[in-house]
């Protein structure tokens, strides 16, 4: 089959394709990888083009790109999965980390944010004589984030990285879950307070991407959320984030809807002064043109089935 | 700029870390260089486990050290297996201790699966992604001890003077610029050799760059011929299928449907010795039962859960290259190249026959694996002996004094890439490697004859002139993959030079080198090791001897 893929220069020391589009058509076998014809180009076309990539088979993490727009590992994509018809497949480095050439993004501020989190085992009290004693369970749910293969897909379509270089980002706070749900660790109250800190996991927007774009599964998003569930159950409630979060829930378990106005008060803390007086022109501007939602809340007809799901839930938490 | 440490440790895998590891936690100034970044390299693709004799789960060591014998052909030296068997234990809780997420029993303590050549079943393990999940861990424990990782650089050359190694000249990617980087000892971790064949169940970056190194510097290389071909790998494009597929009871069936293995090796049947399986296959394709080249590897009986839990990372595998879902269909396979049993001559402790050159893992030769190499026995000699050449490296560069202060080395490289990169227009790298590679599948492969290996060998001397006229299309500075690539085919060569010389000398079968003309292992004259150094000047490579070390085994027929 006819492949087409066009890939985004980047070689300052090449002015002439710097920073444009390069097409390259071929004939490829029909389950050719994305990898494999970029291979194909840098073997037998242009050997000017750089990509990394090393073990083909999704499990180095070399080859992160953003295919279609969208992150992916090459050597998992096959050009029929991105293209319909022979359709143009377009080829361009990973986001949110400087480019140094072609498809070869600078990783240093993945590693720097992986190193952030205290990457290692911190186990509390003397080492067993044997191997520490821990369920199979335990041990399976963690190859779920221990199948993280760093390759910088979830850290490249962050949409809260974007903004804000402080957040820790995806990939390591997924690596981050790893020690504070491994039953070895010793040091997950510390990791909790740390990770409940700016930058941490109250600032995930929960855009799904980092789901969406993961390669192995590691779902980085979900392994957030749980980290600030694990964060309140440590007792560290005093973020917006885990009073926006509890004052929802209140809301709806008491009238089956959100009262958005008590969401933006509670969320900010009663006792905020300056933040409260921070978003009051807000409110008294949405109050003069009709759009205030009633400090009140709403209530519907269906509350007290809502509420017994919550008494339920809260229930078996217990 | 010059960069100076007591102990560089050259490749960023599981021996390496460990060295690195080791190396810092008894205080030394340790740095590692890696071509890559730590957790890139090629370490990750093991799959399927670690073996390790646990007394309190009533296993012995010297059971696992016959097995690992066996396995050899009795080529491996079995105080160097002794070592290997005996520190497994140890070995395996530390990792477990450092964060390794290994699989439990319903106790809690460690499980285990069943590897091929063995009566037990002493194989720790990780799902299908032990390898990564060890090398992320030591990762992490490198990242602890904060140890100086030179990223993304490549390694050109080993300073050696008067015979003594003193360091290693190395090129920043991403600038392009070449450094001295001086040591008083230097540890080679630098993986296998996959590229020297196509296909290969490798790594793109394994191209054998520390064989040819110590090559080079004058340090000799064992077994050479001895290349795993590994039984289960796609047919495609060469990725590999753990053996844990088999551990776990898969099946190989012929295209008549028949459990083939149950003919050749009645009594471990599919789990036999991976030289004994993957000769089978082949016999079972070349006489006509194949289909399309390959048998197929059965798991519907396992059952989805099975499949799912234990081996997920084979069902990712299947199911983005061929398409196939493993609890509903078997898949095609057949033997692809693997390991590298051969490497560079060491000692239990590491040392090569350079002082103040050490070698560890794939790359290296202890010997442990001789003639054929057990599933699982390769991350445990990484750890033991990463470990162990750390210790040695260490001790001897307290007794260095002196280093030569001079760049000799660095502007002999330079002069070297700067010829690469100003030559006109020649050869692309990728044809001859290709062409180099294809040869070496074909001759030196599971079956060999004298005709063939010529054939090979006189390849190797045809593009060893031809790469004088290999050019490259990249002249700039910043990540210059084209010459990456250039500079590692000449690391390819010289590892082929060395199987061919090695493999025309052994005129007998013995473990992966198996000679359709000689068949019969042949004791009285070669059960010894051969070693492999590079010719003066261009001539071809010298040949010596070692005896091979009994110790409490005697060599008898091997029977599975």
């Amino acid at each position: 089959m006819q492949a087409t893929v066009r890939v985004k220069r980047h070689n300052q020391e090449l002015p002439a394709t710097h920073g444009k589009f390069q097409e390259f058509s071929f004939d490829v076998p029909a389950n050719t990888t994305v990898l494999d014809a970029l291979i194909k180009i840098r073997e037998e076309i242009d050997g000017t083009l750089a990509v990394r990539c090393s073990c083909r088979a999704s499990i180095c993490g070399s080859c992160g790109m953003r295919v279609n727009g969208q992150a992916r590992l090459a050597c998992k994509t096959k050009i029929t999965d991105v293209s319909k018809d022979g359709a143009p497949v377009t080829v361009e480095p990973m986001g949110n980390m400087p480019v140094i050439k072609d498809l070869v993004t600078d990783m240093t501020l993945f590693w720097d944010k992986v190193r952030q989190v205290e990457p290692y085992l911190q186990p509390s009290g003397p080492e067993p004589k044997g191997e520490y004693i821990a369920s199979d369970e335990s041990m399976t749910h963690l190859v779920g984030v221990m199948n993280c293969i760093m390759c910088g897909a979830c850290v490249s379509d962050c949409t809260a990285l974007e903004v804000d270089k402080n957040f820790i980002a995806p990939a390591a706070l997924a690596k981050a879950y790893r020690f504070v749900a491994d039953p070895r660790d010793g040091a997950a109250k510390q990791r909790l307070a740390k990770l409940n800190e700016y930058g941490g996991v109250w600032d995930c927007t929960r855009c799904y991407y980092c789901v969406e774009v993961c390669p192995k599964d590691v779902a980085p998003m979900d392994r957030i959320m749980k980290l600030r569930d694990l964060a309140m159950e440590a007792g560290y409630n005093n973020t917006p984030g885990s009073r926006h979060t509890r004052s929802f829930a209140r809301s709806v378990k008491k009238g089956g809807l959100l009262n958005e106005t008590m969401l933006a008060v509670e969320s900010t803390g009663l006792f905020n002064i300056p933040g409260q007086l921070a978003q009051a022109p807000i409110g008294i501007k949405s109050f003069i043109k009709g759009k205030l939602p009633n400090p009140l809340g709403h209530k519907i007809p269906a509350r007290k089935r809502i509420k017994r799901v919550f008494e339920k839930v809260e229930a078996e938490r217990k | 700029m010059m960069f100076e440490h007591e102990v560089l440790i050259i490749g960023a895998g599981l021996a390496g870390l460990r060295a690195a590891v080791e190396a810092v936690r008894r205080g030394s100034n340790a740095a590692v260089i890696t071509k890559v970044y730590p957790v890139r390299s090629h370490s990750n693709a093991a799959q399927g486990g670690i073996n390790a004799a646990l007394t309190d789960r009533g296993d012995d060591w010297t059971d696992h050290a016959l097995d690992t014998i066996k396995g050899s052909d009795y080529l491996a030296d079995q105080d160097a297996v002794e070592v290997m068997c005996s520190e497994a234990g140890q070995a395996l809780i530390e990792l477990e201790h450092m964060g390794v997420i290994f699989s439990r029993d319903d106790q809690g303590k460690l499980g285990t699966r069943r590897f091929g050549g063995q009566k037990a079943a002493r194989t720790f393990f990780v799902g299908a992604i032990t390898g990564q999940a060890m090398l992320h861990v030591l990762y992490e424990q490198v990242v602890k001890a904060n140890v100086r990782v030179y990223d993304e650089w490549f390694v050109t050359s080993l300073i050696v003077e008067d015979g003594v190694c003193h360091g290693a000249v190395a090129m920043d990617i991403r600038t392009g610029e070449a450094h001295t980087v001086r040591a008083k000892a230097v540890i080679l971790a630098a993986g296998g050799a996959g590229r020297v064949y196509e296909p290969s169940t490798n790594a793109l970056i394994c191209t054998g760059d520390g064989y040819a190194l110590a090559y080079r510097a004058g340090a000799p290389l064992m077994d050479m011929e001895m290349v795993q071909y590994h039984p289960t790998t796609l047919a495609s494009n060469g990725v590999l299928i753990s053996e844990a597929a088999r551990g776990e009871g898969g099946y190989l069936l012929n295209s008549k449907g028949d459990r083939f293995m149950l003919k050749y090796a009645p009594d471990y049947k599919e789990l036999a010795s991976r030289d004994v399986v993957s000769r089978c296959e082949q016999t079972e394709i070349d006489e006509g039962r194949g289909v399309d080249g390959c048998v197929l590897l059965d798991l519907r009986h396992l059952g989805r859960e099975v499949v799912e839990r234990k081996l997920g990372y084979l069902q990712e595998v299947a199911h983005d290259f061929m398409g196939i879902d493993l609890a509903e269909t078997p898949i095609p396979i057949r033997p692809g190249m693997h390991y590298m049993m051969g490497g560079i001559k060491t000692d239990v402790n590491g040392a090569t026959m350079v002082p103040g050159l050490y070698a560890a893992g794939e790359v290296a030769n202890v010997s442990v694996h001789g003639g054929n190499r057990l599933g699982a026995n390769s991350l445990l000699d990484t750890v033991v002996f990463g470990r162990r050449s750390a210790i040695a490296a260490i001790e001897y560069a307290g007794s260095v004094r002196d280093m030569p202060k001079n760049e000799d080395q660095l502007k002999a490289d330079q002069a070297r890439i700067r010829r690469i990169v100003d030559r006109p227009k020649g050869l692309r790298t990728a044809a001859v490697r290709r062409e180099l590679a294809d040869s070496m599948h074909s001759h030196v492969a599971v079956f060999r004859n004298q005709h063939g290996m010529e054939a090979a060998a006189a390849k190797v001397r045809e593009i060893k002139s031809a790469y004088e006229k290999v050019s490259i299309e990249d002249k700039g500075k910043v990540f210059n993959t084209d010459l990456v690539f250039a500079l590692e085919l000449g690391y390819v060569i010289d590892t082929a030079e060395a199987i061919c010389a090695s493999a025309l000398t052994r005129k007998e079968s013995r473990g992966a080198h198996y000679r359709t003309d000689m068949p019969k292992r042949d004791d009285a004259n070669w059960l010894k090791h051969i070693l492999v150094y590079e010719g003066a000047s261009g001539a071809d490579p010298r040949i010596a001897f070692l005896p091979v070390t009994i110790t409490r085994w005697k060599p008898v027929e091997r029977k599975y």
